[in-house]
Parts: C-alpha cells; sequence; structure tokens
C-alpha cells in the first residue's frame, strides 16, 4: 500500500518526479562517465603497452612510470643488445600531440616490428620518408584522416602512410630520427624495450640489470609488472577527482531529493492530515516519504546509466583515440548507492516534519 | 450506565494561539449509548469539531474524563491516540477530505491498510457499498465523483474497519438538498441496520431531525439535549 501512495503520488506529478530524476541522474552520468574514462584510458594504454612485445622496460633515470619528459640517450640501446638473454633492444622517443591521453611515438620501425610482430596495417604502408607517420583507426576516425593524406601535428607536416589497428604502443607512430630532431631531442629516447630469448628469465634479467653499476638509477620493470600496476588507484590525482565527484553527487542528490520532497510535504499537508487522521503513525508518513525518496534514486541512478550510454556512444563516435571510455559495471552499484543514500539523506528533513504534522492544523490546510 | 461508549466528564480544552488562552470547551459532560444517532448543533465556534477532534484523538484534552470505548484519552500518550484512530473511530468531514491520487477503492484499502489488515474487506462490506449506493463508482479517482458520491466514499472509508463510532463533521455542509439527502439517509440506514453509532454536527436542523437526538452546544457548553 505504500508502494501504491509513492507510485500514485509520483505519477500524479509526472513534471516534478521527472525534473527530480533527471537532476539526480545527472552527477550519477558524470561518475560514471569518469570512471569509464579513467579505466578506459588505463586499459587502453595497458594493451598498447602489453602489444609492443617486450619483457622488460628502461625508463631514463630518476623518471617515474607516468612522468613525461624525461629522456635518455640512444646509446643505451647498444649497451643492452649486449646484456646476456636481451635479443632485441629498442628506443621509443614519446611526444603529446593532444593533452596528455594522445601522444605520438618515435620508432625504428624494423627493429620494432621485430619486437613486436610488426603493425597490422589495415590500409597503405610503411614509413616511406622521413616524414611519414602511421596512425591508429582510432585516431583516423576522430580526425576522418586517411592513407596519402597530409596532416599537421607537433608543429610540422606529415604524410599519412598507413592506417594501423590499434593496440601497439601509441595511437600515432612517426620515424625516430624524425621526431627526435622536431622535438630537439636529437640522440634520445624516452624508454627502451628488451625481448629476451625467454620470457622466463624476465625476473633474473632484471635483478641482474639492476645490479650493473652503469645503469644505476634507472627505472627497470618488468613489463607484466608495469602494466599490472597500470591503475586507477595508483593515479593520485584521478582518485582525488573520483571522490569530488563522487562528494558532488551526494550533495546533489541530497540537495535535489530535499527540495523536491520539501515542496511535496508542503503541497501534501492535507492529505498528510488525512493519513493521520486515519491512525498513520509516524513512521508510516515517514516511510513514504522515504519510500518515495528511494524510489527517485534508483530512478536517477537508471536514468544516470542510461545517459552514461549516451555519453559513451558520442565519446566513441566523436573522439575515440583521445577518449577511450568504457562501461565499468561494477560501478553501477556504487554510483546507485551513492545516489541513494544521498537520496534518503535529502528526504529525511522533510519526512520528519510530514511526520510532526499536527493532524488538525494539516486537515484544515488549504 | 455500561452501554455507553461515550462518557465525558467536565471536558475542557483551551488552545494557546501564542500568548492569548482561547478556551474552546469549558465543561462539557455528555454521555452516548452504543448505538445512537446524536445530532450536536450549535453556532460556528461553539466548540462543536473541538468536542470531535477530543473524541476522536486527533488532540489531547486539557483537563476532564473522556473514557472512548472504555479506555481514558486523558491519559494517552501521542502515540496510543494514533493508534486508536486506526480501529475504534472514523471520521468523515465537510469537505470529503478523500486523496486525490487514489481511486475510490484505493482511498478505502489505505484505511484498512493503517487499520492494519492489507486483506479486502469482508464480503459483507459489498452490502455497505450497496447500501452506499457507490458500487460501481469504485473505480474511479475523487475528481471523476460528485461530491454526494465523494462523501459516501468517505463513509464507506470511515467504516471499513468497524469502528466504535462513526464522527461526521457536517457532512453535508458542502452537498446540495439532493446530494445531503442521500447521505443522511445512508447514515440513518447504518445506525438502523448494523448499529452504527454515529455523532453528527450539522447546521440544518432537518439534517439534525435525521438523528435519534440532539445536542445543542453554545459557547463551549452543551446546553440542551433532546
Ligand atoms: N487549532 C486551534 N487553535 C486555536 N484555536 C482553535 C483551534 N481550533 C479551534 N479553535 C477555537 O476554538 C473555538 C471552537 O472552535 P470549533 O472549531 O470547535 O467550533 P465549531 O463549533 O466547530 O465551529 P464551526 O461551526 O464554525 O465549525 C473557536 O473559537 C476556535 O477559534
Ligand atoms: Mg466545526
Amino acid at each position: 500500500m505504500t508502494g501504491k501512495l509513492v507510485l500514485e503520488n509520483l505519477k500524479h506529478r509526472p513534471m516534478r518526479s521527472l525534473l527530480s530524476i533527471l537532476l539526480i541522474g545527472v552527477p550519477v552520468t558524470l561518475i560514471l562517465c569518469l570512471v569509464g574514462l579513467s579505466h578506459g584510458f588505463i586499459e587502453d594504454s595497458q594493451k598498447r603497452a602489453r602489444g609492443v612485445g617486450a619483457d622488460i622496460m628502461i625508463r631514463p633515470k630518476s623518471s617515474s612510470m607516468l612522468s613525461l619528459g624525461y629522456t635518455m640517450p640512444i646509446a643505451l640501446v647498444d649497451y643492452f643488445r649486449k646484456q646476456p638473454h636481451v635479443k632485441i633492444a629498442t628506443g621509443v622517443l614519446n611526444a603529446t600531440v593532444e593533452g596528455v591521453t594522445l601522444g605520438a611515438s618515435g620508432v625504428d620501425l624494423k627493429e620494432f616490428d621485430a619486437m613486436s610482430g610488426g603493425f597490422v596495417l589495415k590500409s597503405g604502408g610503411p614509413f616511406q620518408g622521413p616524414d611519414d607517420a602511421i596512425i591508429d583507426e582510432y585516431f583516423a576516425d576522430q580526425k576522418n584522416y586517411h592513407a596519402g593524406n597530409r596532416i599537421r601535428m607537433l608543429n610540422s607536416d606529415w604524410r599519412v602512410s598507413g592506417v594501423m589497428e590499434s593496440g601497439k604502443l601509441s595511437h600515432i607512430v612517426l620515424p625516430l630520427d624524425s621526431l627526435q630532431v622536431k622535438t630537439g631531442n636529437t640522440g634520445k629516447v624516452s624508454q627502451i624495450y628488451l625481448k629476451l630469448d625467454d620470457p622466463a628469465n624476465t625476473r633474473a634479467t632484471k635483478e641482474y640489470l639492476e645490479k650493473l653499476p652503469a645503469l644505476e638509477g634507472y627505472p627497470i620493470y618488468a613489463l607484466e609488472d608495469y602494466t599490472s600496476a597500470l591503475n586507477v588507484n595508483n593515479i593520485p590525482a584521478l582518485k582525488g577527482f573520483t571522490i569530488v565527484i563522487m562528494g558532488i553527487g551526494v550533495v546533489i542528490g541530497f540537495a535535489v531529493v530535499c527540495l523536491s520532497m520539501y515542496m511535496s510535504v508542503l503541497q501534501r499537508t492535507r492529505e498528510i492530515g488525512i493519513l493521520k487522521s486515519l491512525g498513520g503513525s509516524k513512521g508510516f508518513i515517514l516511510g513514504i516519504i522515504m519510500t518515495e525518496a528511494f524510489v527517485l534514486g534508483i530512478g536517477g541512478t537508471i536514468l544516470g546509466i542510461v545517459m552514461s550510454y549516451g555519453a559513451y556512444w558520442l565519446i566513441h563516435t566523436l573522439v575515440p583515440a583521445s577518449l577511450p571510455m568504457v562501461i565499468v559495471y561494477e560501478w553501477w552499484y556504487i554510483a546507485g548507492a551513492i545516489t541513494v543514500v544521498g537520496a534518503l539523506l535529502g528526504a529525511l528533513y522533510p519526512g520528519l516534519i510530514a511526520a510532526a504534522h499536527d493532524p488538525i492544523e494539516a486537515l484544515s490546510y488549504e | 450506565m455500561n452501554s455507553d461508549i461515550i462518557q465525558i466528564r467536565d471536558l475542557c480544552k483551551t488552545y494557546r494561539v501564542g500568548k492569548v488562552d482561547v478556551p474552546a470547551l469549558r465543561g462539557v459532560d455528555l454521555d452516548v449509548q452504543k448505538g445512537t444517532f446524536l445530532s450536536i448543533i450549535g453556532p460556528s465556534g461553539s466548540g462543536k469539531s473541538t468536542l470531535f477532534h477530543i473524541i476522536g484523538g486527533l488532540t489531547p484534552p486539557t483537563s476532564g474524563k473522556v473514557i472512548v470505548g472504555g479506555t481514558d484519552l486523558s491519559a494517552m500518550t501521542d502515540a496510543a491516540r494514533t493508534r486508536m484512530r486506526k480501529r475504534t473511530v472514523g471520521f468523515v468531514f465537510q469537505k470529503f477530505n478523500l486523496l486525490p491520487n487514489l481511486t475510490a477503492r484505493d482511498n478505502i484499502a489505505v484505511a484498512r491498510y493503517i487499520g492494519g489488515t492489507d486483506a479486502k474487506p469482508e464480503p459483507e462490506f459489498e452490502e455497505v457499498l450497496r447500501l452506499l449506493g457507490i458500487g460501481d463508482r469504485l473505480d474511479h479517482k475523487p475528481n471523476a465523483l460528485s461530491g454526494g458520491e465523494q462523501q459516501r466514499v468517505a463513509i464507506a472509508r470511515a467504516i471499513v474497519n468497524h469502528p466504535a463510532i462513526l464522527l461526521a463533521d457536517e457532512p453535508t455542509g458542502n452537498l446540495d438538498t439532493e446530494n445531503s439527502k442521500a447521505v443522511l439517509e445512508v447514515l440513518r440506514d447504518l445506525n438502523r441496520r448494523l448499529g452504527q453509532t454515529i455523532l453528527m454536527i450539522t447546521h440544518n436542523p432537518e439534517a439534525a431531525a435525521y438523528g435519534d437526538s440532539t445536542v445543542q452546544m453554545r459557547d463551549g457548553r452543551i446546553t440542551e439535549r433532546t
């Protein structure tokens, strides 16, 4: 019966109900998009890192896992080639093209192909000149570029020699030499990848390399450790940002429901008086208001999820390379719980006011 | 004496409005036997509604003794009075006071639910609905019912939990002559056929004549009983 009272009331004021649900849904969508983007970014980075086919990665001295801008001399690649168990060594230079999420990599195509098994080209072919670029299909879709197009990035003109399947190293691949020159990093690389004779030797080789005096201060990662360490919790800024957005979600849910239920309680003063004259207790009245808030919270969550699919579709259609978003199902429950808690807290004050109404005054309310 | 379902002795009720005391009842004595249909008349402000609110447990007495169905209301807590409203009394108001979002059937069902039974009313209740003449109007919401129909739904809602007392505060105040007559006849039928105890406030002497006896109120006291 409480359910019926609640549903009929929600149906009776469809505009209020829908607006409340919409307003509650927006922060849910925000949370889901943020989480979807950070997970998508991480998954995309992991996939591309694995696609390199290396067993060990070396980063420049005193850099950390995700720091940008550090470089080391390319001569080190030769040094690594001479180490035991190392079958292939190759250096890669990074450059950011648009923000932190979209980068280009300069590679020695021959070495890189040997290590990774080669880029899978959907159209066009490998580099033919120093100004050639291979781009992946996401970036090609996002910019509507095709093999043969002349494009501008990093303050230079490039020719798209080929479009590759996404999932190896980077969205944009350029000849190492050219990128070094154009970014003023002649003779330098951002990381060095090693492929061993047998992946089983990874641990031992890593420990061996770490002990070499010449390599002191260089972070050396087993690639598997590197990819599994790439997760949302290891990016402090992202974690903080997520918490802030969650807080905003709770506050908005709270405020929307508080306002909406407060208005509804005022409008329904007389109905509350009627229920009280029939013997409805304070708990019964409070229960009705809380149930209504619960329904609004659930409705907002569902709408928020639906809208997050809308955002997902938009992002995949417009900027698949810059913003790799995924749908993270576990977060439906987290976002839902946050929203419902906010809604219930918001309904508490109006609910208590309704429960405390004097029945005689409520009945004489016009 | 024991068959008195209402016993009131020296009942006073004073409302406090800001710093001013407004005496609404100033020493009411009243006994009502089970099965009575009692009319209450009196000028505006004489305390009729206040008397009903106290008998119905909507507000506590300021002083005096009020025994309804064997329990003393003056000693009751707020929560106990709320419980008592579920089954001991049924209210009918001048303004019908149906829940606007619910159908007539659901309005009756809410009372039943709050009264503690979620089940459908007993089969005999169908008989009552026939008596009230609303059997075929139950699936309409209040705004699709005439005033007379709304008031008869309100009566059905008030008696669905078999209250000891039905309190009707100017039940025909918002109705035209024809609908008034229908509602008054329904009340008389409920009283005669089912033995329902009814207290009815009215301004209209013709309506008052439907009752077995009439009580006159003035300035917070009962001045005459016939
Ligand atoms: N909730 C209240 N707060 C303050 N004063 C009240 C309240 N209810 C009633 N009164 C006062 O008590 C007195 C009796 O009012 P009551 O409503 O019982 O009269 P009544 O006989 O029902 O009048 P009417 O015929 O107009 O309905 C009036 O003076 C009224 O102003
Ligand atoms: Mg009155």
